[in-house]
């Protein structure tokens, strides 16, 4: 797993990188490193660096072109815990999978997670990513205690919200940039089971969606939702709850996942009628309007984790990801406008989800979480057709007061992104002289966009 | 071997900043096990300890001192006995790479090759040697390498040395292997750490922790030599059967 080098180019070339979403793809030396006395360099590179984890994010937040990606894996250590509170302190390379084994046999669980486990606690908080429990929980970033920022200068900060805390908020959310985290202390949460008490609600249309998230009470909330199907089926879905089980029940490590999609799938296997046969068949697996019962956590939080590799069904070209959040006065009708521009396009994909975010403010300066309704979808990559499409989409998202996430985006302006997050200049005082990345690259106006 | 009793196990981990090492010694603390470890740098030692510790281990103490000091061996080794209580289990897993080409002009680089990978952990199973001898129990580990199997121009110092040692520990198995002690010769093929970090990789190399995995479970078995991952058994056979006439004109 982890950043994919995507190709061996001529010898006196770096290889080539690529995230999840496998666009764009850039060249850079990748420098692993293994202690947190590793950095600074000892041979300090001529080129900017950027931290990377496992390269889970979706576009270009961790890739530099011509630069020296600082790979932090191998700084996997579990540094301290204590069962009374639920701290763990950690070393940033370490696996949200890598926790999860060590803290479920132990009764504790991951205060929030996203939908995969093969990211590293470096990478939630400098995404400052959010679960579907995020109207109760907040970000991952409101359950970190404190952690270690390296400059590349060499100097080494604790910070939290009391020690350096304006270089606590600049660092949740900020993409790698204000240094390297060594470390971090995470608080995690008591569970008496895997299980989660689950259920599923199936639902015709934004406004039964939106009466199903008023109503829902459980920690846990998202919904399915189809971008493809239009007419009386047009953005049906399957409306997901859950909440840990409260009944004691096993508490055993996952197990190695043994599905790897094994090659890229042709482009034209995604097609608008594949794309509905699977949307179909997905709506209709659950057979009632209404599904309750014990589930396990790892069908539950991370579905797609069972297939190794999954990106590679959307072939060699990838997929571009779109999330957005638009606040709850404007959520009704900007989402209809943007579902009936994806329906009408016939681009989406399966994996398509919308979940009401809560108000629990998020602690970072550039998180991306604000009250309201988000919705994220991915597109297989059809050039111009997908990047009009994308452009359209930030276009409305801006129109209705809303923003765009920064670890799914490979597409945004710089004039998008810094209407989206007009604190930018803020943050920008925050970044390491050493550091820098593709996407603020292109944020800040410094790289153009390709078409 | 019987099936270990449930008291903890005590272990003498020598290089326990190795990757492989640190990696065996995770899964060893789940068992759990109590730890002794040596190694040359005290932030990284502390590091390791502190993770053992989180993950089950029941005590760990560290010991800086850089094991190319054969004189302090005897000293150390005394303090480890007296802090675990004895010791079940002793992993060698200090070694140098080296470099090939400067060892080929200059006599020094290869004798500090040999004697990291070689004298070094010749003192230091010459004493465990002894020690478990009197005991009747106990295991010897050592983590030597597929170069030690047959001299190739692209490393024969580095695989002198654990060749050299590779004979050796035959020797001392052959002495105490009637006393009920485990010699176990680890080789493994290429593994992915800071050892290698200049390599290109390959479909070959293999994880840290898959290879700690292939340890254990040889340790588990009481097997005398394990090719980690297993698959190296195969290639080096195949390479050790080239005849020499045509062996020696191979880029290897």
């Amino acid at each position: 797993m982890g950043l994919m080098r995507k190709s061996e180019a001529a010898p006196d070339q770096s290889p080539q990188f690529e995230s999840w979403g496998r666009y764009p793809k850039f060249q850079a030396e990748v420098v692993p490193l293994h202690w947190g006395t590793d950095f600074p360099l000892r041979q300090p590179p001529a080129t900017r660096q950027l931290p990377v984890g496992l390269g889970r994010s979706y576009g270009d937040v961790c890739l530099l072109e011509n630069g020296t990606l600082l790979q932090t894996v191998g700084m996997d250590r579990l540094l301290h815990f204590d069962p009374a509170t639920g701290m763990l302190r950690c070393e940033a390379g370490v696996s949200l999978r890598q926790i999860l084994d060590f803290a479920v046999p132990r009764g504790f669980f991951l205060p929030v997670t996203p939908g995969t486990k093969y990211v590293t606690a470096g990478g939630a908080i400098a995404n400052d990513i959010h679960g579907k429990n995020h109207h109760v929980a907040g970000t991952f970033g409101r359950h970190v205690l404190r952690f270690e920022l390296v400059r590349s200068n060499g100097t080494r900060m604790v910070c939290s919200p009391i020690e350096n805390p304006e270089w606590f908020a600049a660092t949740i959310g900020g993409m790698g940039l204000t240094g390297l985290m060594t470390w971090a202390e995470i608080h995690l949460r008591p569970i008496v089971s895997r299980k989660l008490d689950y259920r599923g609600d199936k639902f015709h249309g934004i406004d039964e969606f939106l009466a199903l998230s008023h109503a829902a009470t459980s920690e846990y909330t998202v919904a399915w939702i189809d971008c493809v199907s239009t007419g009386r089926n047009f953005a049906r879905g399957i409306f997901m709850q859950g909440d840990h089980s409260e009944t004691p029940g096993p508490l055993t490590r996952s197990k190695e996942p043994r599905l790897a999609f094994p090659f890229d799938l042709p482009e034209v296997a995604l097609n608008r009628f594949s794309m509905a046969a699977f949307n179909s068949l997905y709506f209709h697996k659950q057979l009632g309007k209404q599904k309750v019962g014990p589930v396990d956590y790892e069908p539950f939080f991370y579905p797609l984790d069972a297939v190794l590799h999954w990106n590679r069904m959307y072939g060699k070209q990838g997929l571009l990801q779109f999330q957005n959040v638009l606040p709850h006065e404007s959520g009704r009708e900007g989402m209809l406008e943007i579902l009936k521009a994806i329906t009408k396009s016939g681009l989406a994909s399966f994996l398509a989800v919308i979940k009401f975010f809560g108000d629990v403010p998020s602690v970072g300066m550039m998180s991306f979480p604000t009250p309201g309704v988000m919705l994220a979808l991915d597109f297989p990559i059809r050039r111009e057709l997908s990047f009009a499409l994308v452009d359209r989409l930030a276009r409305i998202t801006l129109e209705h007061g809303g923003r765009m996430y920064s670890a799914k985006d490979a597409r945004m302006t710089a004039e998008q992104y810094q209407a989206f997050y007009p604190q930018w200049q803020d943050f920008a005082r925050f970044v390491d002289p050493g550091f820098d990345s593709a996407f603020w690259q292109r944020v800040t106006g410094r790289r153009p966009l390709d078409d | 071997m019987t099936k270990q009793a449930a008291a903890p196990k005590r272990v003498l981990a020598l290089g326990a900043t190795s990757a492989i090492a640190e990696a065996t010694l995770r899964l060893l603390a789940e068992q759990p096990a109590s730890f002794f470890l040596v190694g040359r740098n005290p932030s990284k030692l502390a590091v390791v300890r502190d993770d053992l510790l989180t993950r089950g281990a029941t005590a760990a103490a560290t010991c800086v001192i850089d094991l190319d000091d054969t004189g302090a061996h005897p000293a150390m080794l005394a303090q480890a006995l007296g802090a675990l209580g004895g010791i079940d289990l002793a992993l060698l897993a200090h070694g140098i790479l080296g470099d090939q080409t400067e060892a080929e002009k200059d006599y020094a680089v290869a004798k500090a090759i040999l004697h990291t990978n070689f004298l070094s952990a010749v003192s230091l199973v010459t004493w465990l040697a002894n020690y478990f001898e009197a005991e009747h129990r106990g295991t010897i580990a050592v983590i030597s390498s597929v170069a030690g199997d047959r001299g190739r121009k692209s490393n024969y110092v580095y695989g002198a040395s654990k060749g050299g040692l590779n004979i050796f520990l035959d020797g001392v198995r052959n002495r105490i292997d009637r006393a009920g002690v485990q010699v176990l010769t680890i080789k493994p093929g290429f593994v992915a750490t800071p050892m290698t970090a200049h390599l290109k990789k390959n479909a070959l190399f293999a994880e840290p922790s898959q290879v700690a995995r292939h340890i254990l479970r040889a340790i588990e078995k009481g097997k005398d030599v394990a090719y980690v991952p297993p698959f190296w058994g195969l290639i080096m056979l195949i390479v050790r059967s080239v005849p020499r006439r045509i062996f020696k004109k191979m880029n290897m």
